[in-house]
C-alpha cells in the first residue's frame, strides 16, 4: 500500500526510477565513451579519429544550442552560427589582450565572455525581431548571419583581420592550463603503439565535459516553468498568450540561452583550431546546425547527438580514413563524397519533411505535435466530454 | 548631380531584376503562405537553362555538332529580327523549362506538406534550394560560366545607347526595364482580369472556400508554381547577360534582397512586390555608390530588418492580424 501512495504523491519519481538493463546500458554507454579515445589515440595511424570525436563534439554543443531555440521554442533561426562567430571572435579579440597576464588560463576565463558576447548578441538580435512570425523570423535571422559574416570579412572597426582571420600571422594562442602538463605527463607504451595524452585528447574531455554541462542545464530548463511556457507557446502561441505565458519574455530567453550556447561553442572551436576566420561562419554552416536538428530530432537530445554524428561525423570519417590510408579510396571518390554531402542532405531534409517530420529519434511530445493528422490523435480529439462521461471511455481508447 | 542620376538608372536596372525576382515570392507566399525559399536557386537555374538556348540557338560551335540545328540558328543570326526571335524564343523557353521545374518542385517537396505546421514547408524549402544548388554545382560546373556570344562580346549591348544630360543610358538597361516593365503589367493584368487570376485571388484569400466553389486548388498552386519560377527564369537571363557570367551560388543574394523587396511593398501583394523591388534597387545602387561598395548587402538587410520591425505589414499590404 506504502508504494500506492508514494505514486500517488509523485508521479514522476516512479517514472523516473531505471530499471536494471538501463543502468547496465547506460553505464556501458559512458564507459565508452571514456575508454573509445584513448584507444584511438593509442593505436599507431588512428590518433586523427579523437580529432574528429572533438570536431564532431563542438558540432553536438552547436546543435544544442539550436535545439533549444528551434526544438524548444519552436523558433527558426537561420542566423544560428553569428553567435557561434562572436563567441569565438570575442574569445580570441579578448583572449590576445589578456593573455600575457592569465597565460594558460585564458580559454577557461574566456568561456565567459564568449557566453556573454553570444547571449548579448542574442539579446540584441532578439528584442526587436521576436514578435515577428515563424517564417519572417527565419529570413531576418538568416540576414543577421550574413551581416554579421560580411562585418567580420571587412574588418569592421579594425578588429576582425579581414578575411586573413586571426590570431595574426606572428601571434598564437596560448594552449590551456592542464593540456601541456598531460601531454609531458601521460604518455605510456600500450601493446598498439605509444600513448600520449595530445591536445586532442585534452579537447576531447573538455567538449565531453561542456555538453555534459550543457545537456544537465537543458534538462533541468525542460523541466522548469520555462521549459513548459515553451511548450505551450510551441503548440498554440495564441493559447499561451491567453493563459498568461509571457511570449516575447520566453522567446527572448529561449533566443538568448541558445546563443550563450553557441558563444561557448564558438570560443572552443577557435581555440581547438587555433584559428579563425569568416570562412568558418558561412550560411552553409547555419544550415549545417538547422539539418542536425531537423534530421536527428526536434527537442530531442540523443537525436541532436546522433544528427551530429551522421551529419559531421561520417563524411569526416570517411575522408580522414583516406587520408590516412585506411581506406583505399582515389581522389575521385574523395571529393565526390565531400561534394555530393550537400546534395544528400539536401534531399534528406525534403524526405524527411515528408515522411518523418519528428527526425530520426524524436522527442515523444514533439512528434505528436507533427503528426496532428495522426490516427490517434485525431481520436482523442473527436473523443468529446459527452463521449467521456456517457459511454464510459477514456480520450485514445477507442 | 549626374552620377546621382546614373547611380539612380543602375539602380532601376537592378530593381526590375529584384522586382522580377519577388513577384514569385509573394505569389507563392499570397496563396500558400510559405516562403518558397528554393525560389532564388530557381532564378539561377533560369541563368543557367537560358545560357544553354542561347548556345543551342546561337552557338555555331554547337551546330557543327548537331547538324540539325544549321537552319535553325541560320534563321535567328538573320539580321536585327533575327536576333529579336532569338531573344523572344530563349527567354521563352528557359520560362517554360523553369516554370515546369517549379512545378515538379511543388508537387514533390511542397505539396506532400500542405496541412503540416508552418516549419516544415520552410525546412523542406531550404532542402530544394542546397539541392538544387549543388546539383549545378556538381553536373553542370563549379567555375563561373562566361555569359557571352563566342567571341566574347555581350549579347545585348553594354555600350551607350543615348546620354541624356550627361547621364549614359546602356541598351542592356533599357532592355532589362523595358521587359520587366511589360512582364509586370501582363502579370498584373492576368491576375486582376481573367477569371483564372481570379480563381488565383480566390484561391488565395480562402483556399477551402474557393475549393467548395469550384475552383481546382491544385491547379490554381501548380499554376502559381509556374509563373513565379517562370519569371525568376528571366531575371537569371537578365543577371547573367548584364554580369556577363552566371555561377551556381548566384541565387543566394538577390533572392534575399528581392523577398526583402518582396516584404517592403507588402507581401502576398503584387504591386507592392514590384515597387519595393524598384525602391529597394534605388536604395541599394545608391547606398553602394554614396556609402560605401563592400556593405552594399549589409545595408540591404538593415532595410528589411527594419522594414519588419516598423511596418511589418509592408507598404501596400495591410496590417493583418494573427489567426487563432
Amino acid at each position: 500500500m506504502a508504494d500506492v501512495d508514494a505514486n500517488a504523491v509523485s508521479p514522476r519519481r516512479t517514472v523516473r526510477k531505471a530499471s536494471t538493463k538501463t543502468v547496465v546500458v547506460y553505464s556501458l554507454m559512458a564507459a565508452a565513451i571514456v575508454i573509445v579515445p584513448f584507444i584511438f589515440q593509442a593505436v599507431v595511424g588512428y590518433a586523427f579519429l579523437v580529432r574528429i570525436l572533438v570536431i564532431v563534439g563542438i558540432w553536438v554543443l552547436l546543435a544544442l544550442g539550436l535545439n533549444i531555440v528551434v526544438g524548444y521554442a519552436g523558433l527558426l533561426d537561420l542566423g544560428y552560427i553569428a553567435f557561434y562567430a562572436m563567441g569565438a571572435y570575442a574569445g580570441v579579440i579578448l583572449g590576445q589582450i589578456v593573455s600575457p597576464v592569465l597565460g594558460g588560463f585564458t580559454y577557461w576565463a574566456m568561456l565567459i565572455p564568449a557566453a556573454l558576447a553570444g547571449a548579448a548578441t542574442g539579446i540584441a538580435l532578439g528584442f526587436p525581431v521576436l514578435r515577428l512570425r515563424g517564417d519572417y523570423l527565419a529570413i531576418v535571422t538568416l540576414g543577421f548571419g550574413e551581416i554579421v559574416r560580411i562585418l567580420l570579412n571587412n574588418d569592421f572597426l579594425g578588429l576582425s583581420n579581414g578575411a586573413t582571420g586571426l590570431p595574426k600571422a606572428s601571434e598564437v594562442l596560448t594552449a590551456p592550463w592542464p593540456s601541456v602538463w598531460l601531454q609531458d605527463h601521460i604518455r605510456f607504451e600500450t601493446p598498439f603503439g605509444p600513448f600520449v595524452f595530445g591536445p586532442n585528447m585534452f579537447w576531447y574531455f573538455v567538449v565531453l565535459g561542456l555538453i555534459i554541462v550543457t545537456i544537465i542545464v537543458i534538462n533541468r530548463l525542460d523541466d522548469s516553468r520555462l521549459g513548459r511556457a515553451w511548450v505551450a507557446m510551441r503548440e498554440n502561441e495564441v493559447a499561451a498568450a491567453s493563459v498568461g505565458v509571457n511570449i516575447r519574455t520566453q522567446k527572448l530567453w529561449a533566443f538568448s540561452l541558445g546563443a550563450l550556447s553557441g558563444g561557448i561553442a564558438g570560443v572552443t572551436f577557435a581555440y581547438v583550431q587555433q584559428f579563425i576566420s569568416p570562412e568558418s561562419f558561412t550560411f552553409m554552416e547555419s544550415v549545417f546546425v538547422v539539418c542536425i536538428v531537423v534530421l536527428g530530432g526536434m527537442g530531442s537530445i540523443p537525436g541532436v547527438i546522433v544528427g551530429a554524428l551522421v551529419i559531421q561525423g561520417v563524411p569526416a570519417l570517411i575522408q580522414g580514413l583516406a587520408v590516412a590510408g585506411v581506406v583505399d579510396l582515389p581522389g575521385e571518390a574523395l571529393s565526390a563524397i565531400t561534394g555530393y554531402r550537400f546534395l544528400v542532405f539536401g534531399l534528406l531534409m525534403v524526405v524527411m519533411m515528408a515522411v518523418r517530420p519528428q527526425g530520426m529519434i524524436p522527442s515523444k511530445r514533439r512528434a505528436m505535435e507533427l503528426h496532428p493528422s495522426d490516427d490517434r490523435t485525431l481520436e482523442q480529439e473527436d473523443t468529446t466530454m459527452w463521449d467521456i462521461e456517457n459511454r464510459d471511455i477514456g480520450p485514445g481508447e477507442m | 548631380m549626374s552620377y546621382l542620376i546614373e547611380q539612380t538608372i543602375n539602380g532601376i536596372t537592378l530593381g526590375g531584376l529584384y522586382a522580377l525576382i519577388a513577384l514569385g515570392y509573394t505569389l507563392v507566399y499570397g496563396i500558400l503562405l510559405m516562403i518558397n525559399f528554393a525560389h532564388a536557386e530557381l532564378f539561377m537555374i533560369g541563368g543557367y537553362v537560358g545560357l544553354f538556348w542561347l548556345k543551342v540557338l546561337g552557338d555555331p560551335a554547337i551546330a557543327e555538332k548537331f547538324p540539325f540545328l544549321e537552319p535553325i540558328q541560320a534563321f535567328f543570326a538573320n539580321g536585327t529580327f533575327g536576333f529579336a526571335m532569338l531573344m523572344v524564343a530563349v527567354f521563352a523557353l528557359s520560362a517554360i523549362v523553369v516554370g515546369i521545374l517549379g512545378m515538379i518542385i511543388e508537387r514533390f517537396a511542397y505539396r506532400p506538406l500542405r496541412h503540416a505546421p508552418r516549419l516544415a514547408p520552410l525546412i523542406s524549402a531550404i532542402g530544394v534550394s542546397i539541392f538544387l544548388q549543388n546539383a549545378i554545382l556538381l553536373w553542370v560546373s563549379s567555375k563561373q560560366l562566361p555569359y557571352t556570344r563566342a567571341d566574347g562580346t555581350a549579347f545585348v549591348g553594354t555600350e551607350t545607347a543615348f546620354t541624356v544630360a550627361g547621364v549614359s543610358v546602356s541598351t542592356m538597361q533599357i532592355f532589362i526595364i523595358g521587359t520587366s516593365l511589360l512582364l509586370m503589367f501582363a502579370l498584373d493584368t492576368f491576375v486582376s482580369r481573367t477569371r483564372m487570376g481570379r480563381a488565383m485571388r480566390a484561391t488565395s484569400q480562402d483556399r477551402d472556400a474557393a475549393g467548395l466553389m469550384g475552383v481546382d486548388i491544385n491547379y490554381v498552386i501548380a499554376l502559381t508554381f509556374f509563373i513565379g519560377p517562370a519569371l525568376g527564369a528571366v531575371a537569371g537571363i537578365f543577371n547573367g547577360m548584364y554580369y556577363g557570367s552566371v555561377k551556381y551560388n548566384m541565387g543566394f543574394i538577390p533572392g534575399i534582397k528581392a523577398f526583402t523587396a518582396a516584404v517592403i511593398g507588402g507581401i502576398g501583394n503584387l504591386r507592392g512586390a514590384m515597387l519595393g523591388g524598384f525602391l529597394l534597387g534605388i536604395v541599394e545602387s545608391l547606398a553602394s555608390g554614396f556609402i560605401s561598395n563592400a556593405y552594399r548587402d549589409v545595408i540591404a538587410f538593415i532595410v528589411l530588418v527594419l522594414v519588419l520591425i516598423f511596418r511589418p505589414g509592408g507598404l501596400l499590404g495591410e496590417a493583418v492580424a494573427e489567426k487563432v
